[in-house]
């Protein structure tokens, strides 16, 4: 599983940094840097947390896929 | 002696009830407003605004409950589902009907809020600021210790709490950086299209 | 001079083509079927609107898709300042675009198409909508024109596609992509305008004649706007695989001394005097070697303009034109934007210039759509290019301590 955002969403809030900063933490201005690839599973907790945790739902976990070749 | 019991354990409830819902609005302005300090993170208002509601439930469910089952009251389950429809003092209690339906409908879309989306969450959410005063006025109205001054304190207490709490909400700058500048791209990018 | 395709035809100074002389000139439309997506990935077309994306695979994905009711839409929005190719092509060729988006439309099953043109280009909006008038009403019952916001992102594919969805031309998060869900929910294939006439051509003529009019291995002809330091700026068609230098030439060669050449427009990034005179303008040459041609743009930069002060004016363009929705777009490029006025006016504060690279890489990737991706690739190249400039201004005297 990752960790997906729709950024157009996210306004900042940043529980999702509090809740999981073992792969998310802040940029200059507040806004969340993921970091890229899977989720270890005994961290998957933390990141469900922050997914609920977000108040405005610009989180989701995703299955990993391969980038489809369009 | 059953009768006094639950009529005292309705007008208790009814009490804390009261104290949880105003620290529960109280937390979810500061949410709003994205208060934090050093050892005060984010989650821990919006956690704490999510538990006190549930807990302020189980409460304020004992609350209708015993008042219902009360032999002394003659309410009857109808009267707690339909405002209004009471013979014991009609308007007031009315008023306390409104209020909690008012708060299961916010408590249910909280639950779905991954489903529904954020804005149809909002919309009902802001319910809130309209659910907590009315019923804050059916306990003035029906309830027994009105003038008692442990209810009084609590009154005041509760009520300098969330107006303190909206008045900041509303002195405070936006506490969305993005908002002014999106809207304002909005307004330039936006067109009436015929459909 | 090249083969001519897509300007074939009238003479410029002759205005729109009209459909009689149109399809005089090339016949009726051929069938758009599913032989037209082999032929058009036999040809090497690419997508011309900047992601030079192979076309054929992009049409086919739509129609694995559609169950007959996909969407086409033609883009024209044209935001990018520094290209005028599209609104050229739309105001010359109408028919050439509204014939390569109804053959697309056949191919892959749509039943809608909708001709997207940036209201502020007046001309191509009036040359469109008349020639839409002239068709069928087989052609116009399922075409529809529609004039896209003057912003630099109303060109974006998912901006177009909820613009037609909601009247807002903004950017949204993907997946999905418009190829999956796009307006009404339904496959949609977002295809620049010059593609479209390319295909519409190819349609024809097929795919080896296509490849006859490209030089070496290159395919077909491209639209480039020429500007800056060159005696005659302007629209050109010229064959795929030409060099930079011969293009230049074409445009009457440059006044003064070519210092630099901005490739690519905004999105693009510069390139050397030196570089410029071999570089190869062949779309998908381009991207298979990391980099791209995006909308045509060539501009050359002269010995007396100041790099820095041009690409200062660019970055405060695209920073000015970040939908803000995105925290790391919206304040990144203005982070950057005014950090690089401030080293164009060689009063830098202190840490600037690393400060700028710093801000870039924590940018890249950072927004639902590519356009902080794009104003940082085109920052990084002026960084490279102009080293020499960037530090010197960061040394500049008058620097304050902060």
């Amino acid at each position: 599983m990752e960790m997906w955002i729709d950024r157009t969403k996210c306004d900042g809030h940043r529980l999702c940094a509090e809740l999981f900063p073992e792969m998310i933490r802040l940029d200059d201005w507040g806004y969340p840097i993921i970091t890229p690839g899977a989720i270890p599973q005994a961290l998957l907790p933390h990141a469900e947390r922050a997914v609920a945790g977000c108040p405005v739902l610009a989180l989701a976990l995703r299955r990993q896929e391969r980038k489809p070749g369009q | 002696m059953n009768n006094s019991i639950l009529w005292y354990t309705t007008r208790g409830a009814g009490a804390v009830s009261l104290i949880l819902f105003s620290a529960v609005v109280v937390l979810g302005v500061l949410s709003s407003l994205r208060f934090e300090t050093t050892s005060w993170p984010r989650f821990l208002t919006t956690g704490l605004h999510r538990n006190l509601s549930l807990m302020a439930l189980v409460f304020l469910a004992l609350h209708i409950v015993t008042a219902v089952v009360d032999p002394f009251t003659h309410l009857g389950w109808l009267a707690a589902v339909v405002p209004f429809s009471s013979y014991y003092r009609t308007f007031w209690l009315g008023l306390g009907v409104i209020a909690v339906e008012l708060l299961i409908a916010i408590a249910v879309t909280s639950l779905v809020r991954g489903v529904i989306g954020h804005a149809a969450w909002r919309a009902i959410h802001l319910l809130a600021y309209a659910s907590w005063p009315i019923a804050v006025v059916h306990s003035f109205g029906t309830g027994t210790d009105t003038l008692s001054a442990w209810m009084l304190v609590i009154d005041v207490v509760c009520i300098l709490a969330v107006a303190g709490a909206v008045v900041a909400r509303l002195l405070a700058r936006p506490p969305d950086p993005l908002a002014a500048d999106r809207a304002r791209f909005r307004e330039r990018v936006s067109r009436n299209l015929p459909r | 001079m090249t083969n001519l395709s897509l300007f074939a035809g009238p003479p410029p100074n002759a205005g729109a083509e009209r459909f009689a002389d149109h399809t005089r000139r090339l016949g009726h439309r051929p069938a758009g079927n599913r032989t037209l997506i082999d032929t058009l990935d036999r040809s090497g077309l690419v997508g011309r609107g900047g992601a030079s994306f192979p076309v054929g695979i992009k049409w086919r994905s739509v129609h694995s898709r559609s169950r007959g009711g996909a969407v086409v839409i033609a883009n024209g929005a044209e935001g990018e300042p520094l290209s005028r190719k599209d609104q050229t092509l739309m105001t010359l060729r109408p028919h050439l675009v509204i014939d390569g988006a109804l053959l697309a439309a056949d191919a892959v099953s749509a039943s809608r198409v909708l001709l997207y043109v940036g209201e502020a280009h007046a001309a191509a909006v009036a040359a469109m909508s008349r020639a839409l008038a002239e068709r069928s009403t087989v052609d116009t019952s399922r075409a529809t024109l529609l004039t896209a916001p003057p912003s630099y992102v109303a060109g974006e594919e998912t901006a177009a596609v909820h613009f037609v969805n909601t009247g807002v031309a903004t950017p949204t998060a993907t997946p999905p992509r418009p190829f999956e869900r796009g307006v009404d929910g339904r496959p949609t294939l977002v295809q620049n305008v010059e593609t479209l006439a390319h295909a519409a051509l190819i349609a024809r003529f097929g795919d080896e004649w296509f490849h006859s009019l490209g030089l070496n291995h290159a395919t077909g002809t491209i639209l480039l706007t020429v500007s800056g330091a060159v005696a005659k700026p302007g629209v050109i068609e010229v064959a795929s695989g030409s060099t930079v230098d011969e293009v230049l030439v074409m445009a009457g060669g440059v006044r003064g001394k070519a210092r630099a050449v901005l490739l690519g427009g905004y999105f693009g990034g510069w390139i050397s005097a030196q570089q410029a005179g071999t570089m190869v303008l062949d779309p998908k040459g381009l991207r298979a070697a990391g980099g791209s041609l995006g909308c045509g743009v060539v501009s050359v930069l002269d010995e007396v303009a100041d790099p820095l002060d041009v690409s200062a004016r660019i970055m405060q363009h695209l920073a000015n034109e970040s939908a803000a929705q995105c925290g790391p777009c919206f304040f990144g490029l203005r982070s950057l934007a005014a950090a690089t006025t401030r080293l164009a006016r060689r009063q830098p504060e202190h840490g600037d210039l690393p400060q700028l690279h710093r801000w870039a890489a924590m940018v890249r990737g950072r927004g639902a759509c590519r356009h902080p991706d794009g104003a940082v690739a085109f920052l990084q190249s002026a960084l490279t290019l102009f080293e020499p400039e960037f530090a010197a201004a960061a040394g500049a005297r008058g620097r304050r301590a902060s």
